[in-house]
């Protein structure tokens, strides 16, 4: 099915403190579409994790939301260290976040799980030291 | 019972209310925010003491209807006008989490 809507946003890794701007945007865009609230929040919030995790772990990176007819795309990318052990890091409470990090309310090890937990598919490429690409999928009724 | 309703007749101390009209419908306690994010459910009543802009986020991208800052906390005012911004209702009372919560249970 044809794409018909590309949302690209730069994650700078530099700014903790308002991370989230780009899964804001996005919740603004959404709802322009009309799309239904549910949609929305799940969108939304599986965003807003992988944001997070981009400026906590990986210094930023990108993230698209392509919108299909059927589905809505998150493609979230960063060139940080990658995942050392992809079954490890999806367990709740797992985590490898500072103090600092933990502090701000972050770094409970619920980010991953959040984040499959709200999307009905979730591919993780990660390759150590190079980075990480994650693709979530939520399908439309 | 909308939020402005709640806060009204519990006498919490609303800092921005731009969705006063809001209905509230159950309640998650929580300080952690991605705990937040995978178990409250939209319209809840958030109940938490943690205030900072990263709160507002989470509120906002969680639809929930009310953050209740507990135990006194307040908002700086820059994320008070960030909560203003994104429609996030955001009040305090000096109770702490657990008085909240009682008080408020048979409104929502």
């Amino acid at each position: 099915m044809s794409e018909f809507l590309n949302f690209h946003y730069d994650v700078d890794g530099d700014n903790f403190v308002s991370a989230g701007q780009a899964s804001v945007q996005v919740k603004k865009n959404l709802r322009q579409l009309g799309l239904p609230t549910e949609v929305i929040r799940r969108v939304s919030i599986a965003m807003y994790e992988g944001e997070i995790n981009m400026v906590i772990h990986a210094n930023g990176g990108t993230a698209d939301v392509d919108v299909y007819e059927d589905r809505i795309v998150i493609r979230l990318a960063d060139k940080g260290p990658g995942i050392k052990d992809v079954a490890l890091a999806m367990q709740e409470g797992f985590s490898t976040a500072n103090e600092n990090v933990r502090s701000l309310g972050f770094g409970a090890g619920m980010g991953l799980p959040n984040m499959k937990r709200y999307t009905d598919d979730m591919q993780i490429d990660t390759v150590v030291d190079v980075g990480t690409t994650i693709t979530m999928t939520i399908r439309l009724a | 019972m909308t939020a402005a309703e709640l806060i009204e007749k519990h006498g919490f101390h609303p800092i921005v209310l731009p969705d006063p009209e809001r209905e509230t419908e159950g309640c998650y306690i929580g300080d952690l925010l991605s705990w937040v994010m995978g178990k409250a459910c939209a319209g809840n009543v958030w109940i938490t003491i943690m205030s900072n802009v990263n709160t507002v986020a989470v509120a906002s991208l969680s639809d929930v209807s009310l953050v209740l800052l507990a135990e006194g906390v307040t908002l700086e005012q820059s994320v008070a006008e960030t909560a203003l911004a994104r429609g996030v209702n955001v009040a305090s009372t000096d109770l702490p989490a657990f008085e909240a919560a009682t008080a408020i249970a048979g409104d929502l």
